[in-house]
């Protein structure tokens, strides 16, 4: 059985992506829209397992202050 | 303090309430054992070393890594991050515990795809060579067909039996330089013991900015690199006796070597820019191997990105000597010498042959401190 199934989009969004793809190393517009929607979907799912995932900041000032106490008792501050 | 590459600093290791349901999901999923360059690339991907990747590369990444030098969606990235299959049976979609070779589980792997690549193209495209006595490409020769990609949580971090109190993390270097009040810093990369001509570089480097970590690697390297920990009980006594400690930092890179020469000294600086510094100091033939780059090819392929792209800034020397006639270290752009009988310079064999016999090279070229940690190591190899 044939594991692909075909998808309808708009032709000039189609001529967009041929051109926006040029040398980057996709070697089709069907190259590039799997991976944006691999890409999109797998975001989807990491969300739905950790909410925060995306959103929170890189360090919160919680960990900013448990990162110090750390570096206090390693002998860096 | 410099944003990481691709804007934001990854984390990727589980927590709280995450951490607990992705543990009950690793007990059921297939177990794949890691071998240690994937252990410490899991690792690398956790800490947001490498960002702004979050798990294993699919085929389209890898594919425009090995061709551009750029990620799938343009950013510059020189070199893979992939995970080989060990004979798995697999789905995409499903979930696979990742555990270490004594069955430590490590972290867990959302499978978003399985796919072949060649591998000739992969050595050809990122080391420059297919030569088999290249030790990257022995590596891509030593593992399976398959890649496993998608994104990657880390559940437990691996443990070490050195080093420990000098792992820190892209977020505790970041936060370590705010603290000291260095806006500026320079990483120095290395996988050998510190001799005099590091020691000038770094301290050369030092003049111009407000800090230095040296970041050795202690992740994986040839058999006959120097071991990761005598080199930290060289680069423990060079920095406690030679360097000004309000100004250095000793901090550990727990990567592998790749010896991929000039995509690997680009590899570096991102990495480092992820760390929070923002400049590193690349010498000629950085991670290079035998003689497969051309002298000046680590320092060359920072030209063919914008600054921008790049962010860190490569602070590119000659190497350096001992100048008999100014009585100093120099490089060929400083020195007064220009007889090759006036510029100290041992050899790595000719070094190792003086270690083994027992003799200290001259202090011009390394720390009499240096040489007695080496001195011993050597020794202590050759009693077992």
């Amino acid at each position: 059985m044939n594991n692909k199934v075909t998808l309808k989009i708009p032709r000039p969004l189609y001529e967009r992506i041929q051109q926006v793809i040029g040398d980057s190393g996709f070697s089709s517009p069907t190259d590039f829209i799997v991976f944006v929607l691999r890409d999109l979907v797998g975001d989807r799912a990491l969300e739905k397992a950790n909410p925060e995932a995306d959103v929170r900041p890189s360090v919160t000032n919680d960990e900013i202050a448990e990162i110090r106490r750390k570096l206090e008792n390693l002998g860096y501050l | 303090m410099i944003a990481a590459h691709g804007g934001r600093l990854v984390n990727r290791i589980a927590e709280g309430d995450l951490r607990t349901e992705l543990l009950a999901k690793a007990e059921k999923a297939p177990r794949l054992t890691l071998n240690s360059r994937e252990v410490s690339d899991l690792e690398m991907l956790g800490i947001g070393a490498l960002s702004p990747l979050d798990g294993f590369m699919g085929s389209y990444d890898l594919g425009s890594v090995v061709k551009s030098c750029r990620l799938a969606n343009g950013t510059a990235w020189p070199l893979p991050v992939t995970l080989s299959n060990k004979g798995v049976a697999l789905e995409e979609g499903s979930d696979l515990a990742l555990v270490d070779a004594a069955d430590n589980l490590l972290g867990i792997l959302h499978l978003q795809e399985k796919y072949s690549f060649d591998k000739d193209s992969e050595a050809q495209g990122c080391l420059g060579t297919t030569d088999e006595a290249h030790p990257g490409v022995q590596y891509l020769k030593s593992i399976g067909d398959e890649y496993l990609a998608g994104p990657v949580w880390v559940l437990n971090m691996p443990t070490y039996d050195f080093a420990n109190e000098h792992r820190l993390t892209p977020r505790e270097t970041r936060v370590l330089f705010k603290a000291r009040g260095w806006e500026t810093i320079v990483a120095f990369q290395t996988r050998n013991p510190i001799h005099r001509a590091h020691e000038y570089l770094t301290k050369c480097a030092l003049e111009l900015v407000d800090g230095l970590m040296i970041h050795p690697l202690v992740g994986e390297t040839k058999s006959d690199d120097t071991p990761a920990k005598v080199r930290m009980d060289c680069y423990e006594t060079l920095l406690a006796r030679y360097y000004p400690a309000d100004r250095t930092v000793l901090a550990v890179y727990p990567q592998a070597m790749r010896y991929a020469g000039p995509r690997e000294a680009m590899f570096h600086a991102l990495i480092r820019k992820n760390y929070g510094c923002t400049h590193i100091i690349i010498g000629r033939d950085h991670a290079g191997v035998g003689s497969y780059y051309g002298t000046y090819d680590a320092q060359e392929i920072f030209e063919n990105f914008s600054t921008e792209e790049i962010g860190i800034v490569p602070m590119k020397f000659e190497h350096a000597f001992w100048d008999k006639v100014a009585g100093a270290m120099a490089s060929n752009k400083t020195a007064a010498a220009t007889k090759p009988e006036d510029k100290i310079f041992l050899s790595g064999t000719k070094v190792r042959e003086m270690l083994t016999n027992g003799e200290r090279p001259p202090v011009e070229f390394t720390r009499p401190e240096v040489a007695d940690i080496l001195i011993d190591a050597m020794a202590s190899k050759a009693t077992v």
